[in-house]
C-alpha cells in the first residue's frame, strides 16, 4: 500500500480514546432514579426521640429526605451540619428535613446526631424496608420530594449547601405558582 | 522521616529514569557508548531506589507507621503481619510501587540479557523501558503519593479492606502484575525495531520467552483471580464478566493471539504488521486495564479510588497508541509479507482463523466493557451488558477456539493435503463423535456441554495421536518407550510444552463447563441439629460460637457432612463483623472435590444459634479449573526450557 492513506492509521484510535475521556465527566455511580416525578412511597417510622414521623403527614410541605449511616465516613460526616443548618433556615418556610439511619447500630446513630447536635426529625430504618422503597443504593442519598409528595430531585453523596438550597428554593418556587 | 526518604528516592528515581531514557535515545542516534553506559546505570539506580521505596513501605507497614496516610488507610493495630506486608499493594498508590518496581526488575533484566545480543534494538528497548517506568514514577510522585503524611497521626489505622485478608491477594496481584508489565518488554522491542527499521524477525524471536513469561504470568494471574473470587466473595462463581476481569482478559486474549501469530512469522515470514500492531495491542491494553481500574470510569466491584489519576493514565495510553500507530504508518513499506497463504486448508490460515477469532473476543470484551459509557455518550442512557452478552458472543467464539487448537499443530503448513488431513483427524473425529455420544448416553443434556466436552476429547485425542506418532518413530532408533516419551518432549519442548500448556486449556474448559452445566444451590434455614439437603449431600447445623479475632469478631456456623460426602467432615462457613466495615463479611467453608465442591455460606442466623439460614452449593468440577492451571504451569516451564534440538 503505497498511498498516503496510511497516515490515517492513528486517527483510528481517536475516537477509542474520546469516549475514554468523555467519561471523566460523568460519575459513573450517578445512577439516575426511575423514581423521579413519581409520588414517593409512603412510611412511618419512630424517631429516635420516641416520635412517630409519617411522610403522609407532610403534604403540603417541601421534604428533604436523607439517608445516613454513622459509618459513612466522611461524606455522611460532612454533609450534616449542612444539613441542620438547611433545616434551620428553611424549617419556617414549609420545608422539612427528615434523617433516615440505615443500617446502623442504636448506640453509634445516637452519638452522631448528637455530636452534630441535629434537630431535624431522626429514624432508624430497622427493617431497611424505606431505603428500598426509595431505591437506596448507599448512603448519603437524598431526595427532594415537592409539596404534592413527589420525588423531584436524587442526589448521590453528601449535600452541600448549594445543593441543598438550589432544590429548595426550585421547590418552593414550583409550589407558589 | 522514614516517609521523606522514601519520596526522596521516588523523586531521584524518576529523575535517572528520564535520563536515563534522554541518554540511551541520544547514545543511539550519535552511536555514543559512553551515553548508553550511563544510561544502563541510571536503569540500575532506578531499580536500587524502587527497591529501598518498596523496603520502606514495606517497614511502614510493619512498623504500623500511621502517620504514612497510605498505611493508616489500610491497615490497623489488629492487622496480622502477613497482612500488613500484602497491605503494601493492597490499595493504589502502593500497588503501583509494586508495578514500577517489576518492570524496573524487567528493565535490568533486560539488560543483562540483551545488551550483547541485541545491539541495535537495545539502546530503544532501554528508552522505552524507562520511559514507562518515568510515567509510573510521575504518577506515584505526583497524583498519587504513596508516602503522603497524614496530619494529626490518628492512634490507629482504618484497616486493610476485609476482603483482601485472603492469601490468594499474596499472589493474585503479584502474578497478574508481572503479567502486565511483563508485556512492556516485547512492545519496547516492537518499538525499538520499528525506530531503527530493522522489523525483521530479530524482534519477534528475541521476545518470544519474555512473551511467554507475560502471557503465562497473566494467565495465573486470572486464574488467581477467579480462585479468590470463588472462595472469598461467597457467590460460588468465579469469573463474572466484571470491567475489572475484563481490563485483564483482554491482553490475555491478544497475547494469546500474538504467541501464535509469531510463530507465522518465524517460519513463513508473514504478518509482520500484524504482529507489531498485536504487541501494540496488548500493551495498549495492559494500560487501559490500569487506566479502566483505577480512574472509576466505569463502574466496578473492585474499582480502586478515583481521581486525577485517570486523566493521567489516559494521557499516557495516548501518547503510546498514537506514536505507535504514527510508527507503524512510518515504517508501512518494510512491514510487507515476503511469503504469502499457499491455501485456505493449511496451518497458516489455521492460525489466523485462531488470531481472528482472539482479536474478535478481545474487541467484544472491550465493546461490552466500555458499551455503559458509549450508550451514555451516544443516547445518553446508561446501559450496562452483563454476563449473557458476554456468554452469547464468546461462548461460539471460544468453542471454535477450542477446534483450532486441535487443527492448527497438526495440520500440515502450505497446503494439507487430503492424505494429510485423514492421517491426522480422522482417528480424533470419529474419537470425539463417539465421546458425544457417549456423553449424551451417560445423561448429559445440554447440547452445549455435549459439544465441548466432544471437542475437548477430540482436541487431547490429537493430542494423543502426535505423541504416540512420534514416539514410537523414536522407538524404531532402539530407545524405551519411557525414555523415548522423555527425549521427545524435552528435545522439542516447544511443541510439546504448547501441548501441555493445550491440554491444561482443556482441563479447564471441562471445569468451566461441568460447573456451569451442572452446579446446584439452594438457600434454606436450618434448626440446630437439623439438617440440610442437597443433590444427595446431607449437612446437620450443630450450632453457632462466637469468637474475638485479632480485628474483628468472628460468628461461626458448624455443620457435619452426615451423608454424601466425606461423612464426619466439619464445614465452618462464618461471618466476619470487621468494625470499620457496614456489613459483615461472609467467610465460606467448603469441601474441595475432583468432581463436586461442597460449598457453604452462612446467611442470617439467630443470636442464641438456634437456626441459621445457609446458602448450600454443590459445585461441580470446579477443581478441574486450578487442576488445569497446574498443568498450564508445567506446560509453560517446558516450553521456556532450553531448546536442545541439535544433539541427537
Amino acid at each position: 500500500m503505497k498511498t498516503r492513506w496510511r497516515w490515517l492509521l492513528p486517527l483510528a484510535a481517536v475516537p477509542v480514546l474520546a469516549l475514554l475521556a468523555y467519561g471523566f465527566r460523568l460519575n459513573p455511580r450517578d445512577v439516575p432514579s426511575p423514581l423521579i416525578g413519581r409520588p414517593a412511597a409512603a412510611f412511618t417510622l419512630t424517631g429516635f426521640d420516641g416520635a412517630p414521623i409519617a411522610l403522609e403527614a407532610l403534604r403540603g410541605k417541601v421534604v428533604v429526605v436523607n439517608f445516613w449511616a454513622s459509618w459513612c465516613y466522611p461524606a455522611c460526616y460532612e454533609e450534616a451540619p449542612v444539613l441542620e443548618q438547611g433545616w434551620r433556615a428553611y424549617r419556617d418556610r414549609d420545608v422539612v428535613v427528615l434523617g433516615v439511619d440505615i443500617q446502623d447500630r442504636d448506640e453509634a446513630a445516637r452519638k452522631f446526631i448528637r455530636d452534630f447536635a441535629l434537630t431535624f426529625p431522626n429514624a432508624p430504618d430497622p427493617d431497611g424496608k424505606v431505603s428500598v422503597d426509595f431505591g437506596v443504593y448507599g448512603v448519603p442519598e437524598t431526595f427532594f420530594l415537592d409539596r404534592d409528595g413527589r420525588i423531584r430531585a436524587k442526589h448521590v453523596g453528601a449535600v452541600t449547601a448549594e445543593v441543598f438550597r438550589t432544590h429548595v428554593d426550585a421547590l418552593l418556587a414550583d409550589g407558589t405558582r | 522521616m522514614i516517609p521523606e526518604i522514601g519520596t526522596a528516592a521516588l523523586l531521584v528515581a524518576l529523575a535517572l529514569a528520564v535520563w536515563g531514557a534522554l541518554a540511551a535515545a541520544l547514545g543511539a542516534r550519535r552511536g555514543r557508548t559512553a551515553l548508553l553506559v550511563s544510561a544502563e546505570h541510571a536503569a540500575l539506580a532506578v531499580f536500587a531506589l524502587l527497591t529501598a521505596a518498596l523496603g520502606l513501605l514495606a517497614h511502614a507497614f510493619l512498623t504500623f507507621d500511621f502517620s504514612v496516610r497510605y498505611v493508616a488507610f489500610n491497615t490497623n493495630l489488629g492487622t496480622p503481619f502477613y497482612y500488613r506486608l500484602t497491605a503494601v499493594w493492597g490499595a493504589l498508590e502502593g500497588s503501583l510501587v509494586l508495578w514500577a518496581w517489576m518492570l524496573g526488575l524487567y528493565t535490568v533484566i533486560a539488560i543483562a540479557r540483551h545488551r550483547a545480543s541485541a545491539r541495535e534494538l537495545y539502546p530503544w528497548v532501554l528508552v522505552v523501558m524507562l520511559g514507562v517506568v518515568a510515567f509510573f514514577l510521575v504518577i506515584m510522585t505526583g497524583p498519587a503519593p504513596v508516602f503522603a503524611r497524614l496530619s494529626p497521626v490518628p492512634a490507629d489505622g482504618r484497616g486493610l479492606n476485609p476482603l483482601l485478608e485472603d492469601s490468594g491477594m499474596i499472589t493474585h496481584p503479584v502474578a497478574l502484575y508481572l503479567g502486565f508489565t511483563g508485556f512492556t518488554v516485547p512492545f519496547a522491542f516492537a518499538i525499538a525495531a520499528l525506530v531503527t527499521g530493522r522489523t525483521g524477525d530479530f524482534w519477534i524471536t528475541t521476545t518470544r520467552r519474555w512473551t511467554i513469561v507475560a502471557w503465562y504470568f497473566l494467565s495465573l494471574g486470572l486464574l488467581i483471580g477467579g480462585w479468590w473470587s470463588y472462595h472469598v466473595l461467597g457467590w460460588g462463581g468465579y469469573w463474572a464478566w466484571d470491567p475489572v476481569e475484563n481490563a485483564a482478559f483482554m491482553p490475555w486474549l491478544t497475547g494469546t493471539a500474538l504467541l501464535h501469530s509469531v510463530m507465522i512469522q518465524e517460519r513463513r515470514r508473514m504478518l509482520r504488521l500484524w504482529n507489531l500492531s498485536l504487541v501494540v495491542l496488548t500493551f495498549a491494553l495492559t494500560l487501559f486495564g490500569t487506566f479502566l481500574t483505577r480512574s472509576g470510569v466505569i463502574a466496578s466491584v473492585h474499582a480502586f479510588t478515583q481521581g486525577a489519576i485517570g486523566v493521567f493514565f489516559l494521557t499516557f495510553l495516548a501518547v503510546v497508541v498514537l506514536t505507535s500507530l504514527v510508527l507503524l504508518a512510518w515504517r508501512w513499506e518494510t512491514l510487507g509479507a515476503q511469503g504469502e497463504l499457499d491455501a485456505v486448508i493449511s496451518r497458516e490460515s489455521a492460525f489466523l482463523l485462531n488470531n481472528v477469532l482472539l482479536v474478535a473476543a478481545a474487541f467484544t470484551v472491550f465493546f461490552g466493557t466500555v458499551f455503559p459509557l458509549l450508550s451514555e455518550a451516544v443516547r445518553g442512557v446508561k446501559v450496562s451488558v452483563g454476563a449473557p452478552f458476554f456468554n452469547q458472543v464468546n461462548v461460539p467464539v471460544f468453542l471454535s477456539l477450542i477446534f483450532l487448537m486441535g487443527v492448527g499443530p497438526l495440520i500440515a503448513w502450505r497446503r494439507a493435503s487430503l492424505e494429510n488431513l485423514r492421517r491426522n483427524f480422522l482417528g480424533p473425529v470419529l474419537l470425539g463423535i463417539a465421546a458425544a455420544a457417549v456423553f449424551r448416553l451417560l445423561g448429559v443434556g445440554s447440547a452445549l456441554a455435549v459439544l465441548t466436552l466432544a471437542l475437548t476429547v477430540f482436541v487431547a485425542g490429537t493430542i494423543g495421536l502426535d505423541v504416540v506418532r512420534a514416539t514410537r518413530a523414536r522407538l524404531r532408533l532402539g530407545e524405551g518407550p519411557l525414555r523415548a516419551l522423555g527425549r521427545l518432549v524435552v528435545r522439542h519442548n516447544r511443541r510439546y510444552g504448547g501441548f501441555v500448556v493445550h491440554l491444561g486449556i482443556l482441563v479447564i474448559a471441562v471445569g468451566i463447563t461441568g460447573s456451569q452445566a451442572w452446579s446446584v444451590q439452594t438457600e434454606t434455614t436450618v434448626n440446630r441439629g437439623e439438617h440440610a439437603e442437597l443433590a444427595g449431600y446431607r449437612l446437620r447445623f450443630e450450632g453457632l460460637s462466637e469468637s474475638q479475632e485479632s480485628n474483628h469478631v468472628k460468628v461461626t456456623g458448624r455443620f457435619t457432612v452426615v451423608e454424601g460426602g466425606p461423612v464426619g467432615a466439619v464445614l465452618l462457613p462464618a461471618k466476619k463483623f470487621y468494625p470499620q466495615e457496614q456489613s459483615p463479611i461472609a467467610y465460606v467453608d467448603y469441601l474441595l472435590g475432583l468432581k463436586d465442591d461442597l460449598y457453604l455460606v452462612l446467611g442470617d442466623f439467630a443470636r442464641d444459634g438456634s437456626h441459621a439460614t445457609i446458602r448450600f452449593q454443590v459445585n461441580r468440577m470446579v477443581s478441574w479449573i486450578w487442576i488445569g492451571g497446574v498443568v498450564l504451569t508445567l506446560g509453560t516451564v517446558l516450553a521456556l526450557l532450553p531448546e536442545r534440538r541439535r544433539a541427537a
